[in-house]
């Protein structure tokens, strides 16, 4: 694992880290065809983000990260097709502090446990969320999820319109934010707490380190940005369905993850822009062969390229420095 | 009164076979988990692999079914045993991540070539005639083939048991289980012994899926959908266990009819709520070694 992005990097901001966000502005207004497409990526990546939080930093295995997504998701479809709360904002907060409030319910039963039994916990959750959100049908819809979500134009004047303008601006901005946070989360002592957790558990409670408060915490944070990605999921599709609760969802999230490179910030930038590309570009003409290049990609990474592209990119760069 | 009685030995049937099933699945996960630790999602596709081969030799090329079955099996721990020696030996000391992510790339790949080779249906049953009807027992009728299942899946058990409590095999296993480097280090080739155990425990696999072709459906998504059953029966059994397993799968397999019958609604709600609040109450499981 590469210790870039930790409490002792460089914490200030580098020119580098401005080039995500130069491009996100330039694919506004150069390609103005891709803008949902765009949209999704953005979500993607906070979803990506806050799995890197707890997996790639904290070192927390979970198949099961697609609940908080969901409980996120389906909080803003129910705010606005059962309540008729239709303010963009509040079903933001209201959406990420529901996925917060389970993720630090679930997370306080479940970090006592380690290893397999850890992994096996987060699975059964995601199961037991997913027959919830089938079979309460009175409140999620069932199968037919919940469709025609509606959310008010931001400040009264700007619509989601046609084009997906501003639902791209909309989740640009929220990443800006959230992207800032948890940027100073990592490089704060609090994000080397994590990271030493992550390498060596039983040093950190030698240490006096609150092991099992600080994974609370960050499993409270990371459910509450995954939550902010479910709600962005459901304004800009206006609609919510079953499959954002399912393994499909937490496999892939992984997915994008390693392919970025785990535990480094902007891994979780690179891999969704890739894997969504590549996706938007193959799956729809190779259908049969997308999950099978999947799973090749995973083994091969697994197997010559742990730290992802980002790490390949790290390896190609000390190469040209030493030679 | 009688309607109950008759639907309650109705389920307890049908719920022993699919546990029975459950159990000829998982058990070879539990012990290559127990043994090397090893997490391995991908166990699912061993028992898909037993089911397309089954479905395959009886469709295409005739084979008679017991045949078949032992087909299934020998295929399958053959097929395993190359993927243990090329990538998953590799990775026995990766760390868990790895491992999953790993086991995850597994099951893609296995999906998709069972989409191309066979599309999205469901693989067809083939029963030989003498399978299909009735048997009478104590004046009720049961399916035929769900009894010879349950009839092979107890001769299987046994054999394991056996194999497992009372041979040189099986006493090295349980060692090895217990205390790897110590086996190790008294002589115990445990790379080699692994490798046979995970080949007899992926070829279960092939067998069950074979077997139970009729109660868990084979189609592409067989590896993913039954993925927490499997990893719910080896958790709450616990690792390295073959006696706890057992009686998981057997509680499983019934549980599940049970609120299938009964409370449909339900769906698998209250064996997701068992097993959380199982492996609360006992992180290791009901037999486990170690967590």
């Amino acid at each position: 694992m590469t210790r870039t992005g930790s409490y002792s990097g460089h914490a200030r901001i580098g020119i580098m880290e401005a080039l995500p966000w130069i491009a996100a502005i330039a694919v506004f207004f150069l390609l103005p065809d891709y803008l949902s497409l765009g949209a999704r990526i953005m979500i993607y990546i906070l979803f990506t983000l806050s799995l890197d939080l707890i997996l790639g930093y904290a070192g927390i295995i979970t198949l099961g990260h697609s609940v908080f997504l969901g409980i996120g998701a389906y909080a803003a479809g129910i705010l606005s097709v059962k309540l008729n709360i239709n303010d963009p904002f509040l079903q933001l907060i209201a959406g990420s502090l529901m996925s917060a409030v389970f993720g630090l319910a679930s997370g306080a039963v479940i970090l006592r446990t380690k290893n397999l039994t850890l992994l096996m916990l987060t699975l059964a959750i995601t199961a037991i969320v997913y027959e919830i959100g089938n079979k309460a049908s009175w409140l999620t819809g069932g199968a037919d999820g919940l469709p025609g979500v509606q959310v008010n134009p931001f400040f009264g004047r700007f619509e989601f319109d046609l084009w997906g303008r501003t639902g791209y601006i909309y989740c640009v901005i929220v990443l800006f934010v959230v992207w800032f946070v948890v940027r100073r989360l990592i490089y704060s002592p609090f994000g080397a707490m994590l990271t030493g957790i992550r390498e060596n558990t039983p040093r950190m409670h030698a240490l006096g380190a609150p092991v099992y408060q600080r994974l609370l915490i960050v499993y409270t944070i990371s459910a509450g940005i995954a939550g902010i990605a479910g709600v962005l999921m459901t304004q800009v599709t206006q609609s919510v369905g079953l499959n954002v609760l399912t393994f499909e969802v937490a496999g892939d999230v992984l997915v994008m993850l390693i392919l970025g490179g785990v535990g480094r910030i902007y891994g979780a930038f690179v891999g969704p822009v890739v894997y969504m590309i590549a996706q938007d570009l193959l799956a729809k003409q190779f259908p049969e062969y997308w999950s099978f290049g999947v799973g090749v990609l995973l083994i091969f990474v697994v197997f010559f390229a742990r730290g992802g592209i980002l790490g390949l990119v790290d390896k190609i760069a000390a190469r040209g420095r030493t030679p | 009164m009688q309607a109950f009685a008759s639907s309650l030995v109705s389920v307890l049937f049908h719920g022993i076979a699919y546990g029975m099933i459950l159990y000829v699945i998982s058990v070879g996960l539990s012990v290559t988990m127990g043994l090397m630790g090893f997490v391995n999602l991908a166990h699912g596709v061993f028992a898909m692999a037993g089911g397309l081969l089954l479905s395959t030799a009886m469709a295409k090329y005739a084979v008679p079914f017991p045949l078949a079955l032992l087909l299934a099996f020998v295929v399958v721990a053959l097929g395993s045993v190359v993927l243990e020696r090329l990538l998953y030996s590799k990775l026995y000391s990766a760390g868990e991540l790895a491992q999953v992510l790993f086991t995850m790339g597994l099951i893609f790949i296995s999906i998709a070539i069972a989409r191309q080779l066979y599309g999205t249906q469901a693989a067809p049953v083939f029963l030989p005639d003498y399978l299909k009807g009735q048997i009478n027992i104590l004046g009720r009728d049961f399916p035929a083939f769900r009894v010879v299942l349950i009839f092979i899946s107890a001769i299987i058990v046994v054999t394991l048991w056996f194999g497992v409590e009372r041979t040189r095999w099986g006493a090295m296993v349980r060692a090895a289980v217990d205390n790897r480097d110590m086996a190790q280090s008294v002589g115990i080739n445990t790379n080699r012994l692994f490798m046979v155990t995970f080949a007899l425990g992926s070829g279960l696999a092939g067998l069950g899926g074979a077997l139970g072709s009729d109660i868990l459906p084979v189609q592409s998504t067989y590896p993913l959908e039954n993925l927490v059953y499997f990893m719910i029966v080896v958790a709450v059994g616990g690792l390295g266990s073959l006696s706890g397993p057992f009686i998981a799968a057997l509680m499983i397999g019934i549980a599940d009819t049970a609120t299938k019958y009964w409370f449909p609604e339900l769906g698998a709600f209250l064996i997701y709520a068992a097993t959380i609040g199982l492996l609360l109450w006992r992180p290791q499981g009901l037999f486990g070694v170690r967590s």
